[in-house]
């Protein structure tokens, strides 16, 4: 992140606010560990990854709430950008022309808001699959589903419990999937990873990915000037 | 009558089978030994059951279980459900011959089937929680249970429970701590009517045939035994008076199998998730190979410094 603006000063737009910073590493840190307290459970040769939380019998309680956390914690981002994420026109242009958002040839992309077809698409898969997690993974969590039958009133069959098994187990691979995707976007788009640690983007990160965006919190005037020090 | 399982010698001897004797050990892959012990079987003569409840006494007193005092809500279902204290349950059922016009009282002694191809076992991600002994039966290892609850969705029967007291999965071990050292299970010794007989698998299917010839001669056409393919075969076994329709017996499964759901979730899923878990991590670091960094120009930075500069 350090790569582009060790050249003096530039400008700096802030792109979250310290509560998100707070709130999106919460749920980072919770589906890491859920990530590996579940792939435990999911395949033998992947067993041995309980040990890290104290072996098989403490993985079967604490990932239940450890996803819990991940829910509240979840629901609170999708509440702060629920507004920036719903699609738009120029999503269609930049899916049409994914080839050139693969190879880097911004030139042919249109100008993007705060976040670009492919932030959308994790934004909503993600919702989607967390709320799969949830209700599935209530129905494997032997309190977690006493507790809801009783409140809902219904008991659920053998037979919707390994339906629950199956998809909780399909929606974990996709979501899995979908956060690699993230994680690699956010490292491959160099300047991006400062958004979630300081808070910050370089000016030219925005112009270069969210021209848009940028041109909006000029106009708002709420752009930083940096001058870069040692302490930098 | 058959020849009851006769009382072990006051020696001490060493145990017939254990860890070299496993044919399946959940979560795990094992080599079974090359040569397989003889089958046993439990075989449950429905038609000679008179309900007296003493395999459930036994089966509590030898596995030292202590099963909550119940209420009663006018059923002889008691306690009302397989219990984590409970491995075995007397099923009541009233039914109603069409063919015949009489009330029959059918009564499923209930609890694990011992099946050759094991749900719980395949369900079970545990490694070594669940063991199948070459003998056939089905054990479920306590020290390893991390109480998961796999197992119960894993069972085509509804067998396992799981202990709210210490959260491990229970149900009827086949007494395979009696059967280790020559004897019968505790149920088989205390049943007074020889409902329930034990012995190898073979034995039990002859004993079955005669029990079936009798019954036949008595009326019951369709009576046979149940021993579901569907599981590859189970080590305790059923003579039913009515094999055309396990399912009058309290509910018992007409054609149990392993669910799909269960086979798709523990065989393709497996490999298909840690495939596409694998092939997008792979992408990504291929497209980084090929495509390098995505880095921002000194220009993105001073078109950017440029649209800032013309306000205050």
């Amino acid at each position: 992140m350090s790569n582009h603006d060790d050249g003096g000063a530039h400008i700096r737009v802030r792109r979250y606010s310290g509560s998100a910073r707070i709130n999106h590493w919460i749920v980072a840190i919770s589906f890491v560990l859920l990530l590996l307290s579940g792939l435990s459970l999911f395949h033998p040769s992947l067993y041995f990854l309980s040990a890290l939380f104290g072996g098989g019998a403490t993985v079967r309680w604490l990932h239940p709430w450890i996803g819990v956390v991940l829910v509240v914690g979840f629901l609170g981002l999708f509440v702060r950008f629920f507004w920036q994420n719903l699609p738009e026109f120029t999503d269609f242009v930049w899916l049409a022309r994914i080839r050139h958002v693969l190879t880097a040839d911004d030139h042919y992309l249109p100008e993007i808001g705060k976040y670009n077809a492919g932030q959308k698409f994790v934004f909503w898969s993600q919702a989607v699959l967390v709320t799969t997690l949830f209700v599935t993974g209530v129905g494997l969590w032997e309190p977690g589903l006493a507790y809801f039958e009783k409140m809902l009133g219904f008991k659920a069959t053998i037979d919707q419990l390994r339906l629950a098994a199956v998809l909780h187990a399909s929606a974990a691979v996709l979501a899995i999937a979908i956060w690699i995707i993230h994680v690699y976007a956010a490292i491959w788009v160099r300047g991006t990873i400062s958004a979630m640690t300081r808070g910050t983007v370089s000016g030219g990160w925005g112009w270069r990915h969210h021209r848009k965006w940028l041109r909006k919190e000029v106009d708002k005037g709420e752009i930083e000037r940096e001058r870069l020090t040692a302490a930098e | 009558m058959f020849p009851p399982v006769r009382n072990p010698s006051t020696q001490s001897a060493a145990p017939k089978f254990g860890e070299k004797d496993l044919i399946r050990r959940s979560a795990s892959t094992i080599t079974p030994p090359a040569q397989r012990q003889t089958e046993v079987a439990k075989l449950i003569d429905v038609s000679k059951c008179i309900g007296c409840k003493a395999c459930q006494t036994a089966c509590l007193e030898w596995n030292q279980l202590h099963e909550e005092v119940g209420v009663n809500v006018g059923v002889y279902d008691n306690p009302h459900d397989l219990t984590p204290a409970s491995w075995t349950l007397m099923r009541y059922t009233e039914y109603e011959n069409p063919a015949s016009g009489n009330l029959e009282w059918l009564i499923r002694k209930d609890g694990c089937m011992h099946c050759e191809d094991p749900g719980c076992l395949k369900a079970c991600p545990s490694p070594g929680a669940i063991v199948q002994y070459s003998n056939g039966i089905v054990d479920f290892v306590k020290e390893n249970c991390i109480g998961c609850g796999y197992c119960v969705k894993g069972c085509p029967f509804n067998i396992p429970r799981i202990s709210k007291a210490d959260h491990k999965a229970y149900k009827c071990t086949l007494c395979s701590d009696r059967v280790a050292v020559g004897q019968g299970p505790a149920c088989q010794k205390a049943c007074p009517t020889q409902a329930i007989v034990f012995g190898t698998k073979d034995e039990m299917k002859q004993w079955a045939d005669k029990r079936i010839t009798d019954l036949k001669s008595r009326g019951f056409d369709k009576a046979g035994l149940y021993d579901p393919p569907g599981v590859g075969g189970t080590h305790v076994m059923y003579v039913l008076h009515h094999a055309d329709k396990p399912h009058i017996y309290a509910g018992l499964a007409d054609n149990p199998k392993i669910s799909p759901l269960v086979e798709a979730w523990k065989g393709v899923g497996k490999y298909a998730g840690m495939a596409v878990i694998g092939l997008t991590a792979a992408a990504g670091l291929i497209h980084h190979m090929l495509q390098g960094a995505n880095r921002v120009s000194e220009e993105d930075e001073e078109s950017a410094d440029k649209l800032a500069g013309g306000k205050p």
